[in-house]
C-alpha cells in the first residue's frame, strides 16, 4: 500500500512548482516535508492528495496508477493550517461527518467518533460547536475528522503553525502516537526544523521545488548529502564558510587554522565548503573542540537556559548556541570553541564530501 | 523616552462585568523602566494583548491610571502618547513606495522633506531596506514589511515606546532568527523602551531583559529569563517556560525532608516550607534531572532526537518525568536512576513557590 | 490550472449551458439575423447586408439619443459613486445601528423600476405632488411634462434615490473588510482621517468601486422604464435615451432591421466601454 511519485513535476505556465521528484512513502511511515514557505511543500501534498495532476510523472498507490484519478476517489484526508470545520455542526457531528458520506451504520459511527474522541481530548466538547472551543480543541476536532476514516493517506500541511507554542508542544508530542500502530502513510509539512527531528520518523527536504533528500529523520539531520539540504534543516541557521586544506591543516580567512580532524582527514588538500552547527561552536572548552576561532559579537541572547552569540566571522554573521549562560558584551571579542570533528565539508558543487557527525 | 507606570488598571469588554471572568485584565500594576526590552508572555486569552493596546492607547481601560513619565496619559490617544506599533500582520500602505511608508509618519507630522530623507535613509540602512527603498511596498515579502512596519516606528526619533503585537507570527523559522537579533541589536543601539507580546518562550526570553509573565488577565511573575528559568514562583511559569517544561510531582514534606514516591529528595526551599498548605509539589526542570547510579527508579517511554540534545521521557508510579540528555552522552539501558539537581529543585504549595 | 480530470463535471455544467443558451445566445442570434436583412413580417426575409448599421451610424436621431444617453450615465456615476462611498464611511460598522442601516439602505432596491418611475411621477406632479409643489413655491419654475431640465432632474434624482445605496452597500462590504490594525497603525503613525482614507480605505475598495462603476454603468445605459413612466421621453426627445429610441424604433414604426442593428451597435457599446474602463482598472493594478 505504498505511495510512490515516479518522476512527478509541476509547472503552471512558465513556473515550475515541482521539479522532476521521485518518491516512495512506505505505510505505516509518519513522513515529514520540510522547507521553507513557497517551497513547495503544499503542492507536492496537493499532487499526492489528488487535488492536482502532476505535469509529467505518474503517482502509483498499492501497485496502481492513480494518476489523474480525483480525490473523492482516493481515500485521503487533509489537515490544514487554518482550523476548518463545519461552523453550524457539532463537534461530533463534525467528526461523524466523512463516515456519514461514506453510508456507515450509525453505531459504527457512534463508536468510531468515540473512539477518536477519546484519542484527541474532546469526548467533553462533542455537543459544542467550533466557534464554542479554543483554537487547539478546533484543530484536534480537524485532525479527528481526518483520523476517523480510516484513510490510506493523511496529509498535515502546517497543523500546528497556528497555535500557541505550549498547545503546539503538546499536540506534537501527541500527533505520531496517534498514528502508531495504524498503517496509513501520514505526510506532515512543516517549516521548523525542530519539529521535523522531534517527530523522528523520515523527512523529505524541499528547497525551490526540489526534494533535496529523503530518508530517516535523524540521519538526514546527520548526513546531509548537500549544504542545501544542511541549510535547510538546521535552525538557527547554519554556520558556512570557505576554507582551504593544505598539508593537514584547515584553514579559514588569513588568521584561523587547526588541524585537520576526522571530518576532512581522507580529503585531498584544496578549497571546501564549511559547515558547522550553532550548537557545535560553544564558549567553553571541552574535550572534543579542537579550534579556536574569535569574532566581534553583535548580539547576544541568554534565554535563561541557554545563550545565543551572534558574532561576525570574517564579514559573515555566525551563531553560537550553548548551554547555560554566558554573557558577551556587544561589540567585544568573544573566543570561542569549534567541535571540528562534527563539521561538514562539501566540494564546489555543493555535495558532502567530508564529516558526519 | 519614557518610563511606563500602569497603576490598579483593569479591563473588561463587557457593559456591565460582574463576574471574575468578565475582566479581560484584573486589577495589575506594573512599572516598566526607561530603555527596557520587555516582553509580556502568556498563552492566547491571558490579556496580554489587552494589556499592549492599553498602554498604547488603542483601547481605554475601564478602571485605573497609565503614566508616561510621571504624566497621565490614560485618556490621550496613541497619537498624543507617540508611540509605535508592530502588529501581527504587516501593515503597509499597499500604494507607497517602501520610502514613501517609512517617511509618512514625519509626512503626517509636518515634518520638512529634507529632514524626511535624512531619517528615512538612516533607519532604512539601519534595517537593510536601503536597496528597495524605491520598489513598491507591496511587492516585498513578508519580513520585509513588518521590517517596514518597525522602520515607521523608528523614523519618528521622539518616539516614547515601540510596541511589537507578535511580529514573527508570518516570518519563517530561519528568518525569525535573523530578524530577533536585528531587533536585540536596534535595541542595543537606540536603548529606547520596547514592549513585545508574544505566546512563544523563545522570542521573549531572548529578546527581553525583563519578562512579564501573564495568566488569566493577571501577572504570575516578573523576571529576568535566568530568574524564570532557574526559580520559577508559580508552576504556571515553570511549565510554560522551558521546552519542554519543568517536572511537576506530587511529594510530601515531613520533619524538614522532602519525599517523591518514597524517595529522599533535596529542594532549595524545604526550610521555608510551614506546613500549611493543601497541594504540595515538586518543581524539577528537565536540565536539571539526570541519570545516575543511585537515585529514583524509572522506566524510559520515549527519546525524542532534538539535535543538540535527546528529550527522554521517563515514568514511575507518581507521574512523568522528562529529562534532557546533550548530543553524545548515553542513555542508560538497565536498572534506569534518575536524580535530581538539589539547587534547582524546589517545593510549590497549591501552585506557588514555598519562600 | 491543470485539475484533475473529472468528466463527470461536464454534466453538472450542462443545464447553465442549456440555460445562457436560452437566455442570451439564441436571441442574440435572431437580433444578428434581422439586422442583415430585410422584413416586412410573414417570415419573408430579404438580405439587407450592412445597410441598417450605415443608417443607423449616420442617423441624427441615432447620435442624439447616443449623447443623452451618455451624458446621463455620466452624471449619474459623478453623483452615485461618491455619494454611495460618502454614505458607506458614515454607517456604522459596530453596534446594534448596523441592521437598521443595512435594511433602510436596501429598501429602495427592494422596489422595482416602474414602481419607482410611478412613485416619483407623483411627488414630483408641479400642482399636487409633494416635491413638484414644493419646489415651485421656493420659487424654481419646476414642471417635467414641459422643461427639459426639470424632466431630467428628475430622472436624475429618482436613480440615485434608486441606486445609490447599491453603491453604499458594496463599499461598506468593503470598508468592513480592512482589519482593524490597519486602522491603529494609521493612528499611531498619526494619520488624519484624509490620509486613511487615500491611503488606507481608497486603495483597499479599489476592486470593489470597480465592480460598483460597472454595475451603476451598465445598468444606467439601459435606462428605460422610470424616463418612459415619467414622460415618455419628453418633453419632446428630451429624455428620449438609446433604449427608449430602440424600442420606438422596433416596436412604434416596427423597423425590425435598423432596429435590430440599432441593437447590436448599442450592445457593442456597452461592452467595449466596460472592457475599457476593466482593463484600464486591473492594469493599474500591477505597475
Amino acid at each position: 500500500m505504498a505511495l510512490e511519485l515516479k518522476n512527478v513535476s509541476k509547472r503552471v505556465g512558465a513556473a515550475t512548482h515541482i521539479h522532476e521528484t521521485s518518491l516512495v512513502l512506505e505505510p505505516g511511515t509518519f513522513n515529514v516535508l520540510l522547507g521553507t514557505t513557497l517551497a513547495g511543500k503544499t503542492t507536492l501534498m496537493q499532487l499526492m492528495a489528488g487535488l492536482e495532476r502532476p505535469t509529467s510523472g505518474e503517482i502509483w498507490f498499492a501497485g496502481h496508477n492513480v494518476t489523474g484519478v480525483a480525490v473523492q476517489k482516493r481515500n485521503v484526508s487533509m489537515v490544514y493550517q487554518q482550523f476548518i470545520n463545519y461552523a453550524n455542526f457539532t463537534v461530533y457531528d463534525n467528526i461523524a461527518s466523512p463516515l456519514r458520506v461514506a453510508g456507515i451504520s450509525a453505531r459504527e459511527i457512534d463508536s468510531r467518533v468515540n473512539e477518536a474522541a477519546e484519542l484527541l481530548r474532546l469526548s467533553p466538547m462533542l455537543k459544542r460547536r467550533p466557534s464554542e472551543l479554543s483554537g487547539g480543541q478546533q484543530q484536534r476536532t480537524a485532525i479527528a475528522r481526518a483520523i476517523v476514516k480510516d484513510s490510506d493517506i493523511i496529509l498535515l500541511d502546517e497543523p500546528l503553525a497556528n497555535l500557541d507554542y505550549k498547545l503546539r508542544e503538546e499536540l506534537r508530542d501527541e500527533l505520531p502516537k496517534l498514528f502508531a500502530g495504524r498503517d496509513c502513510i501520514v505526510v506532515y509539512a512543516t517549516t521548523e526544523p525542530s519539529e521535523a527531528l522531534l517527530f523522528g520518523g523520515k523527512t523529505a527536504t524541499l528547497f525551490e521545488g526540489r526534494v533535496t533528500q529523503f530518508g530517516p529523520t535523524s540521519e538526514i539531520y546527520r548526513h546531509p548529502n548537500t549544504l542545501t539540504s544542511a541549510r535547510v534543516f538546521s535552525d538557527p541557521p547554519i554556520n558556512v564558510a570557505e576554507v582551504r586544506k593544505v598539508n593537514g591543516d584547515i584553514i579559514l580567512g588569513d588568521k584561523v587554522k587547526w588541524k585537520v580532524g576526522r571530518a576532512a582527514q581522507a580529503l585531498a588538500d584544496g578549497a571546501y565548503t564549511i559547515a558547522i552547527r550553532p550548537h557545535h561552536i560553544i564558549p567553553t572548552n571541552g574535550s572534543q573542540e579542537k579550534a579556536t576561532i574569535e569574532g566581534r559579537v553583535l548580539v547576544a541572547e541568554l534565554s535563561g537556559s541557554e545563550s545565543v552569540i551572534h558574532f561576525d566571522m570574517n564579514g559573515q554573521t555566525w551563531v553560537s548556541q550553548s548551554h547555560g549562560i554566558h554573557p558577551f558584551e556587544v561589540g567585544s571579542t568573544a573566543k570561542l570553541h569549534v567541535d571540528v570533528d562534527r563539521s561538514y565539508f562539501f566540494d564546489a558543487n555543493g555535495a558532502l564530501v567530508g564529516g558526519a557527525g | 523616552m519614557a518610563r511606563i507606570s500602569i497603576e490598579n488598571l483593569r479591563q473588561s469588554y463587557y457593559p456591565n462585568p460582574q463576574r471574575d471572568e468578565d475582566w479581560a485584565l484584573k486589577r495589575l500594576s506594573l512599572d516598566l523602566a526607561d530603555g527596557g526590552a520587555f516582553a509580556l508572555l502568556g498563552p492566547s486569552g491571558c490579556g496580554k494583548t489587552t494589556l499592549l493596546n492599553l498602554i498604547s492607547g488603542l483601547l481605554k481601560p475601564t478602571e485605573g491610571r497609565i503614566l508616561f513619565n510621571d504624566h497621565d496619559v490614560t485618556e490621550a490617544t496613541p497619537e498624543q502618547r507617540n508611540i509605535a506599533q508592530v502588529f501581527q500582520f504587516p501593515v503597509i500602505y499597499d500604494t507607497m513606495t517602501v520610502y514613501d511608508n517609512l517617511a509618512f509618519p514625519l509626512r503626517n507630522r509636518g515634518v520638512g522633506e529634507k529632514d524626511v530623507d535624512k531619517k528615512v535613509r538612516e533607519i532604512a540602512a539601519m534595517l537593510d531596506l536601503d536597496r528597495t527603498l524605491s520598489k513598491r511596498a507591496s511587492g516585498l515579502t513578508a519580513d520585509g514589511k513588518q521590517k517596514i512596519s518597525l522602520g515607521r516606528g523608528l523614523v519618528r526619533s521622539d518616539v516614547n515606546v515601540i510596541m511589537f503585537d507578535e511580529p514573527l507570527t508570518v516570518i519563517d523559522p530561519h528568518l525569525k532568527w535573523v530578524l530577533r537579533s536585528k531587533l536585540k541589536e536596534l535595541h542595543h543601539r537606540i536603548r529606547r523602551t520596547m514592549i513585545y507580546v508574544t505566546h512563544d518562550q523563545t522570542e521573549a526570553l531572548t529578546f527581553a531583559d525583563q519578562v512579564v509573565v501573564m495568566k488569566d488577565g493577571e501577572i504570575v511573575q516578573i523576571g529576568t529569563p535566568i530568574e524564570l528559568f532557574e526559580r520559577p514562583k508559580h508552576t504556571f511559569v515553570g511549565h510554560f517556560i522551558g521546552s519542554p517544561g519543568m517536572n511537576v510531582l506530587p511529594c510530601q514534606v515531613a520533619g524538614g525532608r522532602v519525599t517523591f514516591a518514597g524517595n529522599v529528595v533535596e529542594a532549595v526551599n524545604t526550610k521555608a516550607y510551614r506546613g500549611n498548605g493543601k497541594k504540595l509539589e515538586l518543581g524539577v526542570r528537565p536540565e536539571f534531572v539526570h541519570f545516575a547510579e543511585k537515585g529514583i527508579p524509572v522506566e524510559i517511554v520515549k527519546v525524542a532526537d532534538a539535535g543538540r540534545f535527546r528529550i527522554v521521557e521517563t515514568r514511575n508510579s507518581e507521574g512523568k518525568i522528562n529529562l534532557l540528555v546533550r548530543e553524545g552522552r548515553d542513555i542508560p539501558t538497565q536498572n534506569v536512576r534518575v536524580t535530581f539537581d538539589p539547587g534547582h529543585t524546589q517545593i510549590y504549595e497549591d501552585g506557588w513557590m514555598v519562600n | 490550472m491543470n485539475k484533475t480530470v473529472d468528466n463527470k463535471g461536464w454534466f453538472f455544467v450542462l443545464p447553465v449551458v442549456l440555460l445562457v443558451a436560452f437566455n442570451a445566445i439564441i436571441p442574440l442570434m435572431t437580433v444578428v439575423n434581422f439586422s442583415v436583412q430585410e422584413t416586412f413580417g410573414d417570415n419573408v426575409f430579404t438580405w439587407a447586408g450592412v445597410q441598417w448599421f450605415q443608417d443607423v451610424l449616420h442617423s441624427d436621431r441615432f447620435h442624439s439619443a447616443l449623447g443623452r444617453q451618455l451624458l446621463f450615465t455620466g452624471i449619474i456615476l459623478a453623483i452615485e459613486i461618491p455619494l454611495g462611498l460618502a454614505i458607506a464611511l458614515t454607517m456604522p460598522r459596530k453596534g446594534p445601528w448596523v441592521s437598521v442601516c443595512l435594511v433602510l439602505m436596501s429598501l429602495p432596491l427592494l422596489i422595482p423600476w416602474n414602481v419607482v418611475g410611478a412613485m416619483w411621477n407623483i411627488m414630483a406632479l408641479p400642482d399636487i405632488g409633494l416635491l413638484g409643489k414644493f419646489l415651485n413655491a421656493i420659487g424654481f419654475e419646476y414642471n417635467y411634462t414641459r422643461r427639459p431640465i426639470s424632466a431630467w432632474f428628475t430622472i436624475v434624482l429618482m436613480d440615485v434615490w434608486h441606486w445609490t445605496s447599491l453603491v453604499a452597500l458594496l463599499c461598506y462590504a468593503g470598508l468592513v473588510s480592512i482589519p482593524d490594525a490597519y486602522y491603529q497603525a494609521a493612528r499611531v503613525d498619526g494619520a488624519r482621517s484624509w490620509a486613511v482614507f487615500r491611503y488606507i480605505q481608497l486603495p483597499k475598495l479599489r476592486h470593489v468601486l470597480t465592480i460598483a462603476v460597472l454595475l451603476r454603468f451598465m445598468d444606467s445605459f439601459m435606462i428605460y422604464t422610470e424616463a418612459v413612466v415619467l414622460t415618455g421621453g419628453g418633453p419632446g426627445s428630451a429624455t428620449t435615451f438609446l433604449s427608449i429610441d430602440l424600442v420606438k424604433t422596433a416596436l412604434g414604426q416596427f423597423d425590425l432591421g435598423p432596429a435590430a442593428a440599432m441593437s447590436i451597435i448599442y450592445f457593442l457599446i456597452v461592452l467595449v466601454l466596460s472592457w475599457l474602463f476593466y482593463t484600464l482598472m486591473m492594469r493599474n493594478e500591477e505597475t
